[in-house]
């Protein structure tokens, strides 16, 4: 303290304008803030740009966020590759984490940099996706999953993807016009990985077994919503996030199951490109957006997808749709999915275009 | 090319009318080249590529993506299902467009007629998916059908035709119908009404009059209509997709798929260039029919 009243009184001296010493201080001073600002790669409108984040992260660190944006995870990928420097976070879809860290794009996580990472669910944190040779490359953020809808009150045995087929439920089936999605169900059924299945005629005849229950395919939650609301089906694959909408916004009477096989999961995880500068504040930023606070907030004030965080999803009310849909202990049950390549991912659309003939047949 | 009295010889206005041709024609003929056959071509070219030659992706030739129809035999199934559905919604629309157009140039004038046409053309005022919605409210199970026939009829079963092939037909019906009444409608205002007062002279009855004159002479305005309906109705994927239900797989489907579900263009462009290729076939053999039928008269 002293010393510092010392120079100022000595600034002023030697300057012999007072004015000018406080502008140079002032100035000093909003030099070292412009050295703490991250640059975060994200998709728009996804937790990390919500402005009341920013201020409550800016007040409690002086650390300034700025934000580029990607409309593809293609995108995304080109972005790191051609602009090196120029992000500190980036928000990767697990499936792809190692792509990126094979080219060599992020740095590994040190967990002792980050307080809030004590409470990520374990099946989610030390997920295999994430790890390259024991090393973590990502913090898991943010995840969701396609699973099983059914009516309530009418659907009450549903433990089991196997209900699909179910002659009790004769017409009363929609399904996800989507193929990744069909074939991963099918390779639940058949006892398979969802990434990888090495039998897909048995895929095939499972799906093709469904045919006197289908009533019909959606592609919207919108069309989904008003065909539950309709009446025309009872169960259903469905995403976790619109069935809590459906639920909450459409008050549709809707019991959202983790069958016994599993259901298809996604993981989004937040990593620090290994060509940024300001490594530091990155993972003060990332521990940040794991912080219960911040993400109670948000997912409270505009609706957010599950936390990683255990202490986070607990952190919210009582009465919260979350509880019931995202349930800690279906996590260990959840089939991530991982990256397709072009030749699997035309297999897998050949199988569901095969099966849907069959449907129309 | 003036005379000496400073008029136009017969030569000059001649090229003076072609020159007023070409320029008129320009615009419509440069727009259709750029916009039609330049993004045909494109997918032609891409329908021999192994993938699609985005990013840095090396250009690979196959001509595999055609082979479609062998290497997936269920196809087969789909491209019939999509025929059955062009036949249904083609000849429902002559059945019903015909008799409609006949009567409004024949039998309607002034007001009346202009409000008919008005009704006509409505469906083409709405946009397209907010019509197919509408249909799955009217169809469905406890919707506005259902609900009108129990008024009158309180002990009928319930009719659900949403997510069936009915209701696919229903759609596609309601949509392109206009097209087939105001073709129809071009041709049966042009037969002339001496034709028809000299058959009646001749002793010949209504039905006999329809048979010999004006359905022959309402062809043309038939096989227009016919063209304008099938082809798009073949490739269709909105109202089977939302209408159809289990059963609403066609090959507008199947090939919507290939682009937006597999990022398989290729694939994609290759089946509906075939698709092209059996509508050629379709109406090579039908117009050859009809003209060896009617031809001769």
């Amino acid at each position: 303290m002293t010393s510092r009243l010392s120079r100022r009184t000595f600034n002023a001296l030697v300057s012999g304008v007072l004015g000018a010493g406080l502008l140079a201080t002032y100035g000093s001073r909003r030099a070292g803030a412009a050295t703490a600002e991250i640059t975060v790669l994200n998709w728009k409108g996804y937790g990390t740009d919500e402005a009341f984040a920013l201020k409550a992260f800016a007040d409690a660190t002086g650390i300034a966020v700025k934000h580029d944006y990607f409309n593809a995870e293609a995108e995304m990928l080109t972005k790191l590759r051609t602009n090196p420097g120029a992000y500190d976070v980036v928000l990767i879809n697990s499936a792809r984490t190692q792509q990126v860290q094979a080219d060599g794009l992020i740095d590994a996580i040190d967990f002792a940099a980050l307080s809030n990472a004590k409470d990520l669910a374990e099946p989610l944190r030390d997920h295999p996706n994430l790890q390259v040779d024991g090393k973590p490359y990502g913090v898991a953020w943010l995840w969701g999953m396609t699973s099983l809808a059914v009516r309530h009150g009418k659907v009450a045995d549903a433990q089991s993807w196997a209900i699909l087929s179910d002659p009790k439920y004769a017409g009363r089936l929609a399904l996800f016009d989507d193929s990744i999605t069909q074939v991963g169900i099918g390779a639940l059924l058949t006892g398979q990985d969802i990434n990888n299945p090495k039998d897909l005629k048995a895929i095939t005849a499972t799906l093709k077994a469904m045919k006197p229950n289908v009533k019909l395919m959606w592609s919207s939650e919108d069309e989904w919503n008003k065909a539950f609301a309709a009446d025309a089906f009872d169960i259903s694959d469905y995403w976790s996030g619109a069935a809590a909408r459906s639920i909450k916004l459409h008050s549709l009477p809707l019991d959202f199951i983790v069958p016994k096989e599993g259901a298809i999961g996604w993981l989004d995880t937040l990593a620090v490109p290994s060509s940024s500068t300001k490594k530091g504040a990155a993972l003060q930023f990332i521990n940040y957006m794991i912080d219960p606070k911040f993400y109670v907030t948000w997912a409270t004030q505009s609706g957010a997808p599950a936390s990683t965080n255990t202490a986070a999803m607990n952190a919210l009310p009582a009465d919260d749709l979350s509880h019931k849909i995202y349930k800690p202990e279906d996590l260990a049950k959840l089939k991530f999915m991982s990256a397709l390549s072009d030749d699997r991912r035309q297999a897998f659309n050949d199988v569901w275009d095969e099966v849907k003939a069959f449907y129309a047949k | 090319m003036r005379s000496e009295n400073g008029t136009l010889t017969p030569r000059g206005r001649l090229a003076r009318r072609e020159w007023t041709t070409a320029a008129l024609l320009a615009p419509a003929y440069s727009w259709l080249t750029l916009a039609v056959f330049l993004p045909l071509g494109a997918m032609l070219f891409f329908s021999f590529l192994k993938a699609a030659p985005f990013g840095a992706r090396p250009l690979q030739f196959t001509f595999d993506n055609y082979l479609a129809f062998v290497r997936r035999p269920y196809l087969i199934d789909v491209a019939w299902t999509s025929i059955q559905i062009g036949l249904w919604t083609t000849g429902l629309c002559a059945l019903v467009g015909l008799p409609a157009a006949i009567a409004l140039a024949r039998a309607t004038r002034g007001r009346s007629q202009q409000v008919l046409f008005l009704l006509i053309v409505l469906p083409f005022w709405t946009n397209g998916l907010v019509r197919v919605f509408s249909w799955t409210m009217v169809l469905r199970e406890g919707g506005v059908l259902d609900y009108a026939l129990h008024l009158v009829a309180p002990s009928a079963p319930s009719v659900a035709l949403l997510y069936s092939f009915p209701a696919i037909i229903i759609g596609l019906v309601h949509a392109y119908l206009p097209y087939m009444i105001l073709t129809c409608y071009l041709s049966a205002a042009a037969i002339d009404d001496a034709y028809i007062e000299a058959a009646r002279s001749l002793g010949a009855r209504t039905p006999m009059i329809f048979a010999k004159i004006v359905l022959p002479l309402s062809l043309p305005g038939l096989i227009s209509g016919a063209i304008l309906i099938f082809v798009p109705v073949i490739g269709s994927f909105m109202e089977p997709r939302i209408l159809g239900g289990r059963v609403g797989v066609t090959m507008g489907t199947v090939i919507e798929d290939q682009f937006v579900q597999a990022f398989n263009w290729p694939l994609g462009a290759a089946l509906s260039f075939t698709m092209l290729a059996v509508v050629l076939i379709i109406f090579g053999v039908s117009s050859r029919a009809l003209s060896a039928r009617f031809g001769a008269q």
